[in-house]
């Protein structure tokens, strides 16, 4: 199971599951992880603009699941929810993942249609998504 | 024969691609059917007529397909009937085997003038469209009977009208916005059943090979053109190579086209290789009434270099994207090779990625043969929002994947400070508001004259009295309880600020006390305020502690006061504050009518939540009354029996 989201100031602006059922729960998790998150990014008091810092590493881990954060400098969190029993996914696996998320991210918010605040729906977003999702399953 | 009857009955397993559906369709609206379907006899015989097929085989097919046996062609006989009459202009036997393979459309001469009578004003470029492009919307199955009878005047007069527009921008590009949706709104008409009727019926002309469908097509898109006299041979050439041109392939800008974008590009940016700015490009699209999420799928497709920007070619894309959308194509999920920036500008940029592959490695390949377009444009994006961001991007992408989110992450800072910044200013300013809204009732009251008052104490009094009545606007009306004092206790009253009026008048003496000291020992003022302030807070502390007889705390508070007022004893010290006040310049009269201001101010207060608790007291008492009496008045029968 993998779950990816884009949150905006504490509600999501994209959240993306495979497999698609259960995924209520999977909803609450990325809730709860946004506590996580708040935490970590109040706690650093230095400037910005590392690119490690963007990366908040493994959140906690659960019994069934494990969850990574990232933030980006405007506030933006990515919250990605693994599956325990998947072991294959490195922490660099996660982090390109991150920068994907990223890019594709930068690369939505540079269409002048797309209102900052908005779900995203961009089809090349989606795409991306998945093609990362195909691939880390 | 059965399969003849069973091939009667709608055709049901005799399969016809799109475009023969369509163009059955249309035939069978032609040959005007009536309200049960049938066709009517004479039209199917001039269609079948103007097939050229010999008459024995003519027989054949109407007995083939079933329509001798009912008596009648209905829908499903007719289409056999087509499919047969394609299969024996093929040169195959009029049989039911050979209508299962694919067979071109057939061929109708002479229908055309007939058509042409009836709807004069034909476009002749447009049906090879539909037929030869796949990915139309709406290309669904023609449902036959009921529904072409209605259409034909629908669509002729829907083509007469789009007739024109296309005239127009093929002879001059339009200028407005309004303009280039309707340029290629005639030039597509996807699925008019007269269109397909027309395809059907165009003459074929001998000479044209018919080997398979399109360039049969080809051919027949140019048949209609000789019969329409009313066509200037030029024009029609250019809408042909128009034609051409589309029915080659819709994503392509033809020369046109190409014009027309390159003079809408001229009018929102002079400079031809400079770039168009994300939200005058949004205006200008916008204009174009699609929706937005299809706005935002085209600025997708076309912002290659996803620079928040628009190049010249990008933004011919985006506007042939747009006029195709306008026309009822699908949107691509991915960009067709004609209209790359690459296709158009072969020279400029080799290879652009589309827009799907978002992995850093591609995306490395096309940074290198971008970032020569973008260098030389850095002058024209230095102004701009995204792009400066995106100069660096391509150059570290290349050379590291950790460091690739630097350029992402202040241009993505860019882009998302402009919105946060949008919530942050907001609430910015509503403190800002509030904090404003704060200090604006300490602002100074308007100033009483200023009328030196050196001499008499009478004169003193006036200037006392002025000063009150400048001043008491704000103030609590004094109550009638208290009567005019004489012109010594004037000076007292002049700050009413009371509580209750049973206390007014010693109230009024502690604060004309106070007010005088004021004028000359701030410490004593400041004590004399202290207690007075105290006093407030006092009576709601010894409010809240008893819920009744709210007089007995005010009361009860006054004596501290009074106790506090009485050392300071007012004859003697108000004689000396009176003298010592004539020397005083008027703005300590304002500081002190200023405090006077907000000691009334605070009281006024205090009074406000006073008066909201005692209105809650009595609304319980009241409940309690209510609740006593109901029980009263049940225990009553009781007590009397």
């Amino acid at each position: 199971f993998l779950i990816c989201v884009a949150i905006r100031a504490n509600y999501p602006l994209y959240i993306r599951s495979v497999p698609t059922q259960g995924e209520l729960k999977f909803h609450y998790t990325v809730h709860t992880s946004l506590d996580v998150v708040e935490e970590k990014i109040s706690g650093v008091g230095k400037a910005l603009a590392d690119q490690r810092e963007l990366y908040l590493g493994l959140l906690y881990p659960t019994e069934d699941y494990k969850v990574y954060g990232y933030v980006t400098n405007s506030k933006v969190k990515f919250v990605i929810v693994v599956d325990s029993s998947n072991t294959s996914l490195r922490d660099n696996e996660i982090r390109s993942m991150f920068r994907k998320l990223h890019n594709s991210f930068t690369d939505v918010m540079c269409n002048p249609f797309y209102n900052p605040g908005d779900p995203i729906q961009s089809k090349a977003f989606d795409s991306i998504v998945s093609t990362m999702m195909v691939q880390a399953c | 024969m059965d399969q003849g009857s069973a091939a009667g009955t709608g055709g049901t397993f005799i399969s016809l691609s799109d475009t023969e559906q369509r163009c059955y369709s249309g035939l069978y609206a032609l040959c005007q059917p009536d309200s049960s379907g049938k066709l009517a006899a004479g039209k199917v015989a001039e269609l079948f007529r103007a097939s050229q097929l010999p008459a024995e085989t003519l027989h054949q097919v109407t007995e083939v397909c079933g329509a001798k046996r009912l008596g009648y062609f209905g829908c499903g006989q007719f289409y056999v009937a087509l499919k047969l009459m394609a299969a024996a202009q093929a040169g195959l036997p009029v049989r039911l085997e050979s209508v299962a393979g694919e067979l071109p459309l057939p061929l109708f001469i002479g229908i055309t003038n007939e058509l042409e009578m009836r709807y004069p004003n034909h476009p002749s470029t447009n049906e090879s469209q539909p037929h030869i492009l796949g990915s139309l919307t709406g290309s669904a199955p023609r449902p036959p009977a009921d529904r072409p009878v209605l259409r034909h005047p629908d669509t002729s007069t829907d083509k007469q009208e789009a007739w024109s527009p296309p005239r127009s921008p093929g002879i001059s590009p339009p200028r407005s916005p309004s303009a280039y949706r309707s340029y290629p709104y005639g030039a597509q008409r996807n699925g008019t059943d007269t269109l397909l009727a027309y395809d059907g019926k165009v003459a074929g002309c001998p000479s044209v090979p018919q080997e398979n469908s399109s360039p049969s097509h080809y051919s027949l898109k140019l048949q209609p053109e000789q019969p329409v006299i009313t066509r200037v041979a030029s024009v029609e050439r250019l809408v042909e190579r128009a034609e051409m041109d589309y029915s080659d392939d819709p994503w392509r800008i033809t020369e046109e086209q190409h014009e027309y974008y390159t003079n809408q590009f001229r009018s929102l940016q002079p400079d031809l290789s400079a770039l168009i700015m994300g939200t005058v490009a949004k205006n200008f699209f916008t204009k174009s009434k699609l929706p937005i999420p299809e706005l935002s799928h085209i600025w997708e497709l076309s912002d290659v270099d996803k620079d928040g920007a628009l190049t010249f070619p990008e933004f011919c894309t985006a506007f042939h994207l747009i006029v195709a959308r306008k026309n009822g194509y699908t949107l691509p999920e991915t960009l067709p090779a004609t209209l790359r920036p690459g296709f158009v500008e072969p020279g400029v940029v080799p290879a652009p990625p589309s827009e799907e592959m978002g992995s850093v490695d591609l995306q490395m390949t096309s940074r290198p043969g971008v970032t020569s377009k973008q260098d030389t444009r850095d002058e024209s994006r230095k102004p701009e929002e995204f792009s400066p961001k995106r100069i660096p991007d391509p150059h570290e992408k290349p050379i590291q994947h950790v460091s690739t989110l630097k350029p992402d992450s202040p241009q993505e800072l860019d882009a998302n400070m402009k919105s946060r910044t949008r919530p942050r200013s907001y609430s910015s300013t509503s403190i800002d508001d509030a904090m404003k809204k704060v200090e604006e009732p300490p602002t100074p009251p308007p100033r009483p004259q200023k009328t030196h008052s050196r001499a008499s104490s009478l004169d003193l009094n006036k200037l006392f009295q002025q000063s009150a009545q400048g001043a008491k606007s704000g103030w609590l009306p004094r109550p009638p309880a208290l009567p005019p004092r004489p012109p010594a206790t004037q000076i007292f009253s002049f700050l009413p600020g009371s509580e209750k009026s049973s206390q007014k008048a010693v109230q009024q003496a502690n604060f004309a006390d106070f007010s005088k000291f004021r004028e000359e020992q701030e410490s004593s003022v400041r004590g004399g305020l202290s207690t007075e302030d105290l006093a407030p807070p006092k009576l709601d502390s010894t409010l809240r502690h008893q819920g009744h007889a709210p007089q007995k705390p005010v009361r009860r508070k006054l004596h501290p006061e009074s106790q506090s007022a009485t050392p300071p004893s007012a004859a003697p010290y108000s004689a000396a504050t009176l003298t010592k006040s004539t020397q005083r310049p008027p703005p300590k009269q304002k500081r002190e009518i200023q405090m006077a201001i907000r000691k009334n101010r605070e009281t006024n207060a205090v009074l406000t939540r006073l008066n909201s608790e005692l209105q809650q007291q009595l609304k319980v008492v009241h409940r309690e009354r209510v609740t006593l009496e109901s029980q009263l008045e049940l225990l009553r029968p009781v007590a009397s029996t």
